[in-house]
């Protein structure tokens, strides 16, 4: 018999720290053994740059830019299954914690009103640069997610837990002192 | 100091009584234009309150504000059949005309202006309060005539008085409209069955009279454990309470008793007030009536003179009652009885935990009987005619008359009693409706009637109303009838409990997500999952009853949800292009990357 | 104790004592409701609706519910604990609930909820509402983006401390909560932390300065167990009539 197919996953960070992806690594030598199961398509671990077919898809990260926007809609097309993973991507986490504040007075606070700042200095404008939202908002505000594994970041035995029980084809289940919002 | 002045004045007249607070913060408003912090710590002073419980009550109330809001606060009355008669394009082109922006006060303080929940006027629309007065049948003239009387500084006073006058449109009356019966006959009657109380309530009972305010809960039996409640602590005492706090959309009918039939409603408190023991009556006038405050007054006084209210009634020793006219302040949960005394009682009008019950824990924590206008009026035609008599009108389930406020697509719009049964039909018929679509009848959170149900009666075992009959004619979007109902209860929400507090502000959002094309079968999803929450969870009726519209439509007129869906999944609930506005204000950028679909 | 002073929740006899609600029969024989209004020193309120029940088929709130004999109970069902888990996830989305950054956490009744009902996403779109901290009073933090409007530091200022430092001001999605002051700011309140309103707050609303993240994680008070093995903690302090002591 054939050994069975490799789960194809791909990572990414929008408006994260990449704390999650850190506690992801913190599964440690278990990575090993998860990678008899599945292999990486885009994340920070191959650096490829765009995501083809996969079947799970891992979002660090809520959206606050235009290009944040644009990778998570990517990854929706090309995921079967979509998680967010950690704080930021449940509920907008510390990014969001601007959303109380209009975002031109945050522009001008830091590019115009700002003391000290170098003569000539203007709001960027750039349009390789994507531009901010508003507001930031959790992942499930902007495309279809199936998951959600909360934490600031989850714990590694949370997302080892997680990910077992997903590629075992169970539905994932945390229970007490895996599922944290801290 | 004049404010302080001011605010004395208005303490004294209440004896600086806190349970009078609601009355205490209108009367200071309107000596004073608003209700500022320093008010407020006055008034908490002078009615020995703690500050923060002042502050609680005027906080609650839409009709007092505790920030400026301009000299001449407009406000028009934003009912689905305000709206079908053009009350929003009137008041963009009064914002226009003013430079301002609805909900926002001019930048010299002069003016604001901004929508209200119903105001009952819903047969002579579009309506607007000044200042709380109410003017009607607006159009693009009245408009601009306000515009120019707003910016020359004309006190209101002064305005046209045509504009004030409000029609009674009784287009069909039976026995309570036609009444003509002489102040006191039926009290006089009353005490001629005997000298126990009791006689009077056998007809009560006998009449089968159900409460009027659309819980139907039968008179006779209420007064009766009213009646045999025992009072609380060293003032044990009883309380008639009138409930005229009409804020059902669509409703107007106690409007046109309390202008037409006073008497009768007064007459038919001083015959409970006999029954049950009180001596102390309330009409609670809902705020936006506010204009009827003195005319009641009037009355009130005159029937003192003819010893009909006050001490020893009609020369009976020992049978004293008097009544007040307490107002409201822009609160529709006030209707439910418990709540509406909270408000009574100078608080935020919160329903109560219950049991226990007004009947024996209502005003102050005395028994108390809260009924409709309407019930009362009937009572007093049924204390002096007997029940026997009564149950001659209307059918065997529902004795007597309802009285209907008839709105929207027809030719005669206004007030109609009917012996209960009338068909939904006939009463089409009557008021000159066309090629009708569908009737909401009781309101919002009534019941919505399409087509193939006109031929149902109006009856407590049929069609059950509190009063109001909505007509929409097939070229009306039931969608939007709904969308309007539904930010209508997000409005009215007390706040108490959570699935209403928040439950009716995220319906209020799915239904405008989908009303913006932008909704998704997951969406209905959503509407039926948070009205399951609702209906099972919530702390009273408005919470239970603010699902009716969504689900009584989703069911009967789902076309005019579906045509309205986008096809894709999943898509969010806000423009993500619009997102993006204010990064482009500030980079100037409009290139293709400074933009987002609103939908892959 | 008598037979008939007893029902049945989810299978199981409880016995009550007579003016006991169903929270506090329940609660008394180890049965833990999931509620964040209710608290065992002060009168039921009834405004969460997380304690909600079915009583004879018919949705009730088990904390302002009087126990009667007979009852069928159901807690612990799925329809339930689903109902419970959307009145979370509303509560969630109504204030800003940022746990990393929160003194209370780990302490917190809502989240230990959260974690008691695996609530693990929001559901709904966030309100992000505006709620400005109030840092004005010398011992004392007010972060109202925590408030879910229990009113319980209303009850206890009221009732115990005879203070009224708190009440609400504001309707429905506006309500919100407001100190006796005409300034609005607790500095120049009598408030006090030795307060029992500033006890009680289930959330993370009314916190003493100069004194967070004391407790390790992993020693906190939600972090060993969850809360429903905490239900010693909430059993009724009250006489058998209901009356406060």
């Amino acid at each position: 018999m054939n050994a069975p197919r490799k789960l194809k996953v791909a990572t990414t960070s929008l408006a994260g720290c990449f704390g999650c992806h850190m506690s992801f690594l913190d599964i440690d030598e278990r990575l090993l053994d998860l990678l008899e199961f599945i292999e990486f398509d885009r994340s920070p671990l191959t650096d490829i740059k765009h995501c083809g077919p996969c079947d799970i898809g891992i979002i660090e990260g809520g959206v606050c830019n235009a290009d944040n926007v644009h990778v998570l809609r990517e990854f929706r097309a090309n995921c079967k299954v979509l998680i967010a993973l950690g704080a930021c991507a449940v509920n907008g986490g510390l990014p969001a914690q601007r959303n109380h504040l209009d975002l031109r007075d945050i522009l001008a606070a830091v590019y115009v009103t700002e003391e000290g700042l170098a003569p000539g200095t203007q709001i960027p404008n750039d349009p390789e640069l994507p531009l901010p939202l508003n507001q930031v908002h959790p992942i499930h505000e902007v495309v279809r997610v199936d998951y959600f594994l909360p934490g600031c970041p989850p714990s590694a035995d949370a997302i080892w837990k997680f990910l077992t029980d997903l590629i075992a084809g169970r539905t994932p289940h945390l229970g007490h002192g895996l599922i944290q919002y801290d | 100091m004049k404010n302080t002045d001011a605010i004395n004045a208005v303490l004294k007249r209440h004896g600086n009584d806190g349970t009078r607070l609601m009355q205490i913060l209108r009367e200071t408003q309107e000596a004073l234009g608003w209700l500022s912090p320093a008010t407020l710590t006055a008034i908490a002073a002078g009615v020995n309150w703690p500050r923060s419980r002042v502050e609680s009550t005027a906080g609650f109330y839409s009709f007092f504000h505790t920030a400026p809001l301009g000299r001449y606060r407009v406000l028009w009355s934003d009912n689905i059949t305000d709206r079908m008669l053009g009350n929003m394009d009137l008041m963009r082109a009064m914002c226009e005309k003013l430079w301002l922006e609805p909900g926002r006060v001019s930048t010299d303080g002069l003016v604001s202006v901004d929508t209200t929940s119903c105001t009952g006027m819903c047969d002579q629309g579009p309506a607007v309060l000044v200042n709380y007065r109410a003017i009607t049948h607006m159009t693009t003239a009245r408009v601009e005539q306000m515009v120019e009387l707003i910016h020359n500084q004309t006190p209101v006073a002064e305005w046209p008085a045509a504009w004030f006058r409000i029609e009674d449109n009784i287009r069909r009356a039976d026995i309570l409209l036609t009444n003509a019966m002489t102040p006191g006959d039926a009290l006089r009657i009353s005490f001629a069955r005997g000298s126990a109380a009791s006689a009077t309530l056998d007809e009560i009972k006998k009449s089968a009279l159900r409460g009027r305010g659309g819980a139907g809960f039968t008179t006779g039996l209420k007064w009766e454990a009213c009646r045999n409640a025992p009072g609380h602590g060293d003032k044990p005492a009883r309380y008639v309470v009138c409930n005229a706090d009409e804020g059902e959309p669509g409703t107007f009918k106690d409007r046109v008793l309390l202008t037409r039939q006073p008497d009768l409603v007064i007459e038919g408190m001083t015959v409970a007030a006999w029954i049950i023991g009180a001596s102390k009556g309330f009409v609670y006038l809902r705020g936006e009536y506010r204009y009827l405050l003195e005319p009641l007054n009037a009355v009130l006084a005159r029937r003192r003179q003819q010893g009909l209210l006050g001490e020893n009634i009609l020369g009976r020793e020992g049978f004293s009652f008097d009544i007040e006219v307490h107002l409201g302040a822009g609160a529709y949960v006030c209707g439910e009885e418990s709540a509406l005394i909270e408000s009574l009682e100078g608080k935020r009008g919160v329903p109560r935990n219950r049991p226990p019950y007004p009947v024996t824990n209502g005003f102050l924590n005395q028994p108390t009987v809260v009924n409709n206008v309407e019930t009362f009026a009937a009572a007093a035609l049924v204390a002096k005619n007997g029940g026997d008599w009564y149950r001659g009108f209307g059918t065997a389930k529902s004795s007597g008359t309802k009285i209907l406020s008839v709105s929207g697509d027809c030719v005669q719009p206004g007030i109609y009693e009917y012996p209960f049964g009338v068909t939904v039909r006939q009463v089409l018929e009557e008021c000159g409706a066309r090629d009708t679509q569908a009737v909401q009848v009781s309101g919002p959170s009534g019941i919505c009637l399409n087509r193939d149900e006109f031929d149902r009666r109006i009856a407590f075992d049929d069609v059950p109303t509190a009063g109001a009959f909505m007509i929409f004619n097939q070229q009306r979007d039931i969608f939007e009838v709904v969308r309007n109902f539904v930010h209508f209860f997000a409005h009215e929400s007390c706040g108490f409990c959570t699935p209403c507090r928040v439950g009716t502000t995220l319906l209020k959002n799915l239904v405008d997500k989908i009303a913006d094309g932008n909704g998704t079968r997951t969406d209905i999803d959503e509407i039926f999952h948070l009205n399951r929450l609702l209906q099972t969870t919530a702390h009273c009726g408005l919470g239970h009853t603010a699902c009716n519209p969504l689900l009584d439509t989703l069911e009967k007129f789902r076309p005019a949800y579906e045509r309205r869906l986008n096809l894709l999944k999943f898509v969010p609930a806000f423009n993500l292009d619009a997102a993006l506005s204010q990064a482009r204000q500030m980079t100037g950028r409009d290139d293709a990357g400074a933009h987002l679909e609103a939908a892959q | 104790m008598s037979e008939s002073s007893s029902f049945i929740l989810d299978d199981q006899e409880i016995p009550f004592m007579p003016g006991q609600s169903v929270m506090q029969a329940a609660l008394t024989a180890g049965v833990f409701i999931p509620h964040l209004c209710y608290h065992p020193e002060f009168r039921p309120h009834g405004s969460c609706k997380l304690c909600t029940v079915k009583i004879n088929g018919r949705p009730a709130t088990s904390c302002t519910t009087p126990a009667a004999a007979g009852m069928a109970v159901e807690s612990n069902t799925p329809e339930i604990l689903d109902k419970r888990r959307t009145l979370l996830q509303m509560l969630l989305v109504e204030g800003n609930h940022f746990c990393p950054s929160c003194e209370k956490s780990g302490f917190c009744m809502l989240q230990a909820l959260g974690y008691e009902l695996g609530v693990v996403a929001p559901r709904f779109s966030l309100l992000y509402p505006t709620r400005p901290v109030d840092a004005s009073h010398p011992d004392v933090l007010l972060d109202f983006n925590r408030c879910i409007l229990c009113e319980l530091c209303i009850r206890a200022s009221t009732e115990v401390d005879g203070k009224f430092v708190f009440a609400l001001s504001g309707r429905g999605i506006k309500k919100h909560l407001v100190v006796n002051a005409e300034s609005g700011k607790l500095a120049d309140t009598n408030f006090s932390l030795a307060d029992k309103a500033a006890q009680v707050c289930p959330v993370g609303v009314i916190l003493p300065k100069r004194k967070g993240f004391a407790v390790p994680i992993g020693q906190r008070r939600f972090d060993a167990a969850p809360i429903s093995a905490h239900v010693d903690e909430f059993k009724p302090v009250v006489s058998a009539q209901g009356e406060r002591p």
